[in-house]
């Protein structure tokens, strides 16, 4: 049987037609309903998370005083907004929600390649987060054994949730990584092989090639979380000591032996370094993307920034135990895992410096998604520069505990993709919807939020120099944390809850646009890439009409020189460019002839 | 065009005319053998992470290694024989050859089947013998492994089920060749997963 691409099948218009209310908005099929169902489930497990640093954050700025938050709750507070945040909110939002929005649209193809498989995915990550909040109304409630769930502590009494908590946690993660892999099949498999006539590789926006390579790290990496959860529920529930070593626990001597903690720390971590990255590529490709729409102009170094995505995706599985240079390691072990921390600078290095480059000199909207990337430069850059402090083992050693460490990832990690997230869903908010949101309450919510992170982030650098612990439900009185350092705490807190008030100026916008907004443009940015292209705004189902878009050129051409307009879709025809070049030319002749001398 | 190309376009430099345009794909393959490739890619992650988690666990001194079963070395012979019949049975469809689909889908099926019967006697051996799971770190990787590779296997089971069922209604043979073809591939992928196994739970 000959293969036939996708694109050039005749019978490709053909696709199931949903046409009741359940099968085009609940068990649907089409990859833009499945992305909004990723996506309002993550956003809204995420605001839980949210709610969950906010009750955090009142207890560190305002010890002694809120009866309702003991010890135990506080460790549930982290574990469970820390394993949200990262895996059940910005893994699915990016990966389940963009990819799914983004992939078919931008690569000019009617769906994902396996619809049923996609839908699948959405149920059973639905499922996973189900769990996930049924621990918290269990006996015991949610694990509070933190979001790395080390043994021996996340199964041995005395750390809350050790009865049910921990395994439904687990339960829950391995749920996640099955639905994560049915949509990562969908996602790397349509990149590959239902790609539009003319889309080669390198003509795919750079959104496309950062999900693609988080996917593709995300099917690597997830199943050393999954091994490491099956074998932690076997330790936990029938006795085996893969992890749990020969202790005492709660005074009494535990039937474990001779399991090793740090295997788990090396499963976790080659699973959970490049889960920094699964969420940190998409989050450069989109970014690539708005700068280089709002500022007019092309991304600098196409090709560098392709390929110091894949560079980074690559060395991403090689940099894990930088995150265990406190468990005591050969020094010459360390010494190889700084080094290949420090090289995956280079490739990161040269992505911050293209973003720079496509702005310099590009003509700049400062529309709300383009504040949001410019913004996400800024923090991520900071963010990524004490990473270079910590990868050093000699630095990292006494910083590793203190709260410097939680500014670090929450810079790099929290608040440069979630500024991201926003960027993308303003920018893509009128294809998506068909309306526009309101501008000045996006730029309120932009300034406010930025401005606030820095005022929560900044100062936990200065605490964690200072050498104030993290993970402590409270600090009673030591010498070494001054007052001011507490003063500071509380000021944080205050940040941090005007943060999370100000998310409701979003969610407003947002659901007050979805039904009042006014009519949006279908390609209100006047972007190059596909997706502002289909025939019907928001696209139906099947995205492009009777015939499949055909692609002439790279996603990037804005401000060519002697071209009409500022920017020429990916989907024009060189003949029709030349076209309009030369009647711009004609144009531009006549001019002076036709001044002074208007015409009817 | 290789990858190496495919990734070093300069495509901004000229657009591309009507008639010389990429067909959109890069690797000229079924898209459903595709999506297995990558899905073998995503075993072969967990099993290569379960046999480094074996290695690191077996240096610790509690480490009792555990005799194996002699059923197991039937077991092996039953999985190659499978996976030979699938090749066969493969190549036969390939060849437009329809006959032999139904007996060699059935034949090579049962076998696996008897490879997950001979994997349940072992078990019951070694349980039998007081082998527990909980008992040693050897046994319980050995429970672990072998059960996450049957887990698999069963998957396959009920993949080649339905492709079965299909071969055997009327003139159902021409919808199942690629079944067969994804079926061979994904039987072979876990002989090679088992043959590494046994060499790993041979070699403690």
């Amino acid at each position: 049987m000959a293969y036939v691409a996708i694109a050039d099948r005749d019978h490709e218009a053909h696709l199931h037609d949903p046409d009741t209310f359940i099968t085009k908005y609940i068990w649907s099929q089409d990859h833009k309903v499945i992305a909004i169902q990723y996506g309002l489930t993550a956003i809204g497990i995420g605001l839980v998370a949210l709610v969950l640093s906010g009750l955090m954050r009142l207890q560190l700025g305002f010890p002694d005083t809120f009866s309702f938050i003991d010890p135990n709750d506080y460790y549930q507070f982290i574990t469970m907004h820390g394993m949200i945040m990262v895996i059940y909110l910005l893994t699915a939002l990016f990966l389940g929600g963009f990819g799914n929005y983004l992939i078919p649209l931008m690569i000019g193809s009617r769906d994902m390649v396996f619809p049923f498989m996609n839908m699948l995915s959405f149920w059973v990550y639905l499922l996973a987060v189900l769990i996930l909040v049924a621990s918290f109304f269990v006996p015991g409630g949610p694990t509070g054994a933190g979001w790395t769930l080390y043994p021996p502590q996340a199964i041995s009494p005395g750390t809350p949730g050790t009865t049910w908590g921990i395994i439904l946690m687990l339960v829950s993660l391995a749920v996640f990584i099955i639905a994560f892999t049915m949509g990562g099949l969908n996602y790397v498999t349509t990149v590959l092989q239902a790609r539009c006539k003319g889309m080669t590789l390198m003509r795919m926006p750079l959104s496309i090639w950062g999900i693609f390579m988080a996917t593709i790290l995300g099917l690597l990496a997830f199943p050393a979380l999954l091994v490491s959860a099956i074998m932690m529920i076997l330790d936990s529930l029938l006795g085996t000591s893969f992890f749990m070593p020969a202790m005492l626990a709660a005074g009494e001597i535990a039937s474990y032996e001779g399991g090793s903690p740090i295997l788990f720390q090396h499963l976790f971590w080659f699973f959970g370094h490049p889960e920094v990255y699964i969420v940190a590529l998409p989050a450069f490709g989109i970014v690539s993307d708005l700068l280089s729409v709002h500022a007019r102009k092309n991304i600098f170094g196409y090709r560098m920034m392709v390929w110091a995505i894949l560079a980074i995706g690559g060395l991403s599985f090689i940099v894990w135990a930088h995150h265990m240079y406190v468990s005591g390691m050969n020094p010459y072990f360390g010494f190889f895992f700084a080094t290949t921390t420090l090289i995956i600078a280079v490739p990161t290095a040269i992505k911050v410096y293209n973003w720079v480059l496509t702005l310099w000199r590009g003509n700049i909207h400062l529309t709300v998604p383009m504040l949001f990337a410019i913004g996400f430069i800024f923090t991520f850059v900071h963010g990524g520069l004490t990473g270079l402090f910590l990868g050093n083992v000699v630095v990292d050693l006494p910083l590793s505990d203190t709260y410097f460490v939680v500014g670090h990832f929450h810079m790099v990690m929290g608040v440069s993709p979630i500024l991201v997230v926003f960027g993308a869903i303003y920018h893509w908010f009128p294809k998506i919807t068909g309306r526009m949101f309101n501008e000045t309450l996006g730029k309120w919510h932009f300034w406010l939020t930025l401005l606030g992170t820095y005022s929560i982030y900044l100062p936990m650098h200065y605490l964690g120099i200072l050498g104030v612990p993290r993970r402590y439900y409270a600090y009673g009185t030591t010498d070494f944390i001054p007052e001011s350092a507490m003063t500071m705490n509380t000021g944080i807190t205050i940040s941090a809850l005007i943060v999370a008030v100000v998310q409701l100026i979003f969610l407003y916008n947002m659901i007050w646009s979805v039904f009042r907004g006014p009519k949006a443009d279908p390609n209100p940015w006047k972007a190059t890439s596909l997706e502002w292209l289909t025939p019907d705004t928001p696209p139906k189902h099947g995205n492009w009409g009777p015939d499949l878009p055909v692609v002439y050129r790279w996603a990037y051409d804005y401000s060519v020189p002697g071209a009409a307009e500022d920017y020429i879709p990916q989907n024009q025809p060189p003949d029709a460019t030349h076209k309009t070049v030369d009647d711009h030319a004609e144009a531009v002749e006549q001019a002076p002839q036709d001044d002074g001398a208007p015409q009817a | 065009m290789s990858f190496w190309r495919n990734v070093t376009e300069k495509s901004w430099e000229r657009p591309g005319e009507a008639d010389e345009l990429h067909s959109g794909v890069i690797l000229e393959q079924p898209t459903r053998r595709m999506a297995l490739r990558v899905f073998l890619c995503v075993v072969a992650s967990v099993f290569f992470l379960l046999f480094v988690a074996y290695r690191i666990r077996m240096e610790y001194p509690d480490w009792r290694p555990l005799p194996l079963p002699s059923v197991l070395w039937l077991n092996t012979v039953l999985l190659v024989l499978a996976s030979a019949v699938m090749q066969w049975t493969r190549s036969q469809v390939e060849k437009a050859n329809p006959g032999p689909l139904r007996a060699g889908m059935v034949v090579s099926g049962l076998l696996t089947v008897g490879f997950v019967v001979g994997q349940w006697v072992a078990w019951s051996q070694l349980g039998a013998e007081g082998y527990a799971l909980r008992s040693n770190p050897a046994n319980a990787f050995f429970y672990l492994l072998t059960a996450v590779h049957g887990a698999h296997v069963l998957g396959g089971l009920w993949v080649w089920l339905r492709a079965t069922l299909r071969a055997f209604r009327k003139d159902g043979a021409a919808t199942v060749q690629g079944s067969v073809q994804l079926c061979a591939t994904y039987w072979h992928f876990l002989l090679l997963v088992w043959l590494v196994m046994l060499y790993f739970l041979l070699t403690t």
